[in-house]
C-alpha cells in the first residue's frame, strides 16, 4: 500500500506538471510584451481593442439567445416526455446525442447548402437570418448538455404531482411550465446555461463559416497576426471557462438531492 | 410530506391514461414536444441527410458513386489518415493517462482535497479547447515558448533541432491530449468509484494477490467503460477543427481543415466531393458511436 501511495503521488505530480506548465508558460508569455520587464501591456492592448469589445459583445449576445432558445426547446420537451410521452424517451435521447456524433463543421456545411439565398428558407440571405441560424446552430451544439442538465433536474422533482396540484388550482399549461416547473428546475437550467455559455463564447467553426463577427474568429485572426496578444487572450478565455465551471459547482450545492417521485 | 407519498402511490397505479382519451388528445399531446422535433428535424437531421444524399449525386442530380470513389485520391486519403492517427493516438494517450490519474485520486490514498481539486480542474480543462488552447501550446512549445526555451537554456536540449515541431502530428496530438485527459478523468472516475470494496476483500479472502485482483477483477470490470470512453475521445478529436486550425493554419491537412477549405473556396473544384468528405466524417464518427453505445450498455451492468 505504501508503494501504491508513492505511485499515486508520482502520477498526480506528472499530471499536474502537464496541465500547469502550459498555463504558466502562457501567463509568462503574455507578460513579455515590453522588452526586459514583465508587464500587462498585452492585456491592455487586447482589452482596449474595439474589435475585442465588439466581437466579445456579439458572442455574449449570441450565447444569451442560444440559452433562451435552448431552454424554450428543451424544457417543454423534457417535461412533456416525463409527464405524458415516456415512450418517446429513447428517440429523444438518441436525437440529443446526435450533435456529439455529427461534427459541427458538417452541421454548418448542411446549413450553408440548405438555407442559402435561393432556397425555400433563405436564412443566409439577410444578416439577421444568418445571426438566427448561428444561434440555432449553437443551440444544437449545446443540446446534449442542456437536455441532460434539465432531465437530471426534472428527475429530482415530482413532475406529476406538481402538475396535478397546479391543474386543480386552475393553472393553464403556460403557467404550469413557467411558474411551477421552471422555478423548480432553475438550478439545473442554469448549469446547462453556463455550460452553453462556455461552449458558445469562443466557438470558431460555425461563426467563421457563417461569416459572423464573433469572438472565436477574432481570436483566430489575432493568433495569425500578433505575437503576445494571443497568450493574453488564452488566459482571458481560460478565466471565462473557469468562471462558468465554478458557477456550475456553486449552483450544484443548492440543487435538491432527494427525489420525490414514484418508482 | 406524507400526502405527497400518498399521491405517489395513487399515481403509480395509473401511469398510462386510457387509450381512447389519448387518441382524442393526440394533437395537444404532441404540442409540448413539437418545437423540439421541428428544430431537430430542420436543423440537425435534414441538413445532415441533405449532405449524405448529395454525396451520392452528381451535378445533374443523378445517383452516382463517383464522389465516394473520388475520395480515394491521395491528398484526401492522406487527410483522413492523419486525422485518424491524431484522433486515435490522442484518444489512447488521453485515456491511459486519464485512467492513471483517476485511479491515483480514487484509490491512491491521496488527500481528499486533491480528488475534488482534480475533478474541478478536469471539468474546466475538458472545456478549454479550441483557439485559446492552441495559443497556450504555442506559448509553451512554440519556437519561443517557455518550455522550448527552458529546455534549451537549462538542459541544452534544442527540441526543434531534434525534429520536434508544434505544427506537426506530435504537436497536435500533445495539444489534443490537454482536453482528452480531463474528459477521461471526468467520465472514468465514477466507474472506478463503482468498484466495490467487497470485491477486493472477497478476492483477498480467496487468496488472490494484488496483481491477480487487478488482472481478474478490476480490469474486466473497467474494460467496457474504458473502451467506450476511448471511442468517445476519438470521435471528440476527429470532428475538432478550431484548435488545429489556430495551431497549424492549413499546414497540417486533417479532414476537418480540408472540409473547411472546401466550404470556403471549393478548393477541390467539385462541390459534391465536399459532401462526400462530410459523409466520410459522419460514417467514421457514427461507427465510433455505435461501438460506444454497445460498450456503454455492457459497462452499465456493473455500475448498478
Amino acid at each position: 500500500m505504501k508503494s501504491g501511495k508513492f505511485w499515486a503521488w508520482v502520477v498526480f505530480a506528472l499530471g499536474a506538471a502537464y496541465f500547469f506548465i502550459p498555463l504558466i508558460a502562457t501567463v509568462e508569455f503574455s507578460m513579455r510584451m515590453r522588452r526586459g520587464a514583465y508587464s500587462f501591456d498585452a492585456y491592455q492592448i487586447v482589452l482596449g481593442d474595439p474589435r475585442f469589445q465588439a466581437t466579445f459583445g456579439y458572442s455574449v449576445l449570441a450565447a444569451v439567445f442560444t440559452i433562451i432558445l435552448g431552454v424554450l426547446i428543451v424544457v417543454p420537451a423534457a417535461y412533456w416526455i416525463r409527464l405524458r410521452l415516456p415512450q418517446l424517451r429513447p428517440i429523444v435521447e438518441f436525437i440529443t446525442l446526435l450533435p456529439l456524433v455529427i461534427p459541427a463543421i458538417v452541421i454548418v456545411f448542411g446549413y450553408i447548402r440548405m438555407y442559402g439565398s435561393n432556397s425555400p428558407l433563405p436564412f443566409l440571405a439577410t444578416d439577421m437570418g444568418t445571426n438566427a441560424l448561428l444561434v440555432i446552430g449553437y443551440a444544437m451544439l449545446a443540446l446534449p448538455y442542456m437536455y441532460r442538465a434539465v432531465d437530471t433536474g426534472l428527475r429530482t422533482i415530482d413532475v406529476r404531482t406538481l402538475t396535478e396540484a397546479a391543474q386543480i388550482l386552475g393553472a393553464g399549461w403556460g403557467t404550469i411550465i413557467g411558474r411551477v416547473i421552471l422555478p423548480n428546475v432553475l438550478i439545473a437550467v442554469l448549469s446547462g446555461a453556463f455550460l452553453t455559455f462556455a461552449i458558445v463564447i469562443g466557438e470558431f467553426t460555425m461563426a467563421s463559416l457563417l461569416n459572423r463577427p464573433a469572438f472565436g474568429p477574432y481570436l483566430q485572426n489575432v493568433g495569425a497576426n500578433r505575437a503576445y496578444e494571443p497568450a493574453a487572450l488564452a488566459i482571458i478565455a481560460f478565466a471565462i471557462t473557469w468562471g462558468c465551471m465554478s458557477l456550475i459547482q456553486i449552483l450544484s450545492r443548492f440543487a435538491p438531492r432527494s427525489a420525490n417521485r414514484p418508482n | 410530506m406524507t400526502d405527497l407519498s400518498l399521491s405517489d402511490h395513487a399515481v403509480a397505479g395509473k401511469t398510462a391514461p386510457p387509450s381512447e382519451a389519448r387518441a382524442l388528445r393526440l394533437p395537444t399531446q404532441w404540442l409540448g414536444v413539437a418545437p423540439f422535433f421541428i428544430f431537430a428535424i430542420m436543423f440537425l437531421i435534414l441538413p445532415t441527410l441533405y449532405l449524405m444524399l448529395g454525396a451520392f449525386q452528381n451535378d445533374a442530380g443523378e445517383f452516382t458513386f463517383e464522389n465516394i470513389a473520388a475520395l480515394a485520391q491521395p491528398s484526401i486519403v492522406a487527410a483522413y489518415w492523419i486525422s485518424l492517427k491524431v484522433s486515435l493516438s490522442s484518444a489512447l494517450i488521453g485515456a491511459f493517462a486519464g485512467l492513471a490519474i483517476a485511479i491515483a485520486i480514487v484509490r491512491g490514498g491521496l488527500p481528499e482535497w486533491i480528488r475534488s481539486a482534480t475533478l474541478t480542474f478536469s471539468g474546466v480543462a475538458s472545456n478549454f479547447a479550441g483557439v485559446p488552447l492552441a495559443f497556450a501550446f504555442l506559448a509553451t512549445l512554440g519556437r519561443l515558448g517557455l518550455a522550448t526555451v527552458l529546455l534549451n537554456t537549462v538542459f541544452g536540449l534544442n527540441i526543434y533541432a531534434h525534429g520536434f515541431n508544434i505544427l506537426s502530428f506530435w504537436g497536435l496530438t500533445l495539444t489534443y491530449v490537454y482536453f482528452q485527459i480531463p474528459l477521461m478523468v471526468v467520465i472514468i472516475t465514477p466507474a472506478i468509484d463503482g468498484l466495490k470494496k467487497e470485491w477486493g476483500e472477497a478476492a483477498a479472502t480467496l487468496g488472490a494477490t494484488q496483481a491477480q485482483y487487478w488482472r481478474m477483477v478490476v480490469i474486466p470490470v473497467i474494460w467496457p467503460s474504458f473502451l467506450g470512453t476511448v471511442i468517445l475521445l476519438f470521435a471528440n478529436a476527429f470532428g475538432a477543427i478550431a484548435t488545429a486550425y489556430a495551431l497549424t493554419g492549413s499546414s497540417l491537412n486533417i479532414v476537418p481543415i480540408l472540409l473547411y477549405a472546401q466550404i470556403r473556396g471549393d478548393v477541390l473544384h467539385n462541390a459534391h466531393l465536399g459532401y462526400a468528405i462530410a459523409f466520410g466524417m459522419i460514417v467514421i464518427t457514427g461507427l465510433a458511436n455505435v461501438f460506444y453505445i454497445w460498450f456503454r450498455t455492457r459497462s452499465e451492468r456493473w455500475l448498478k
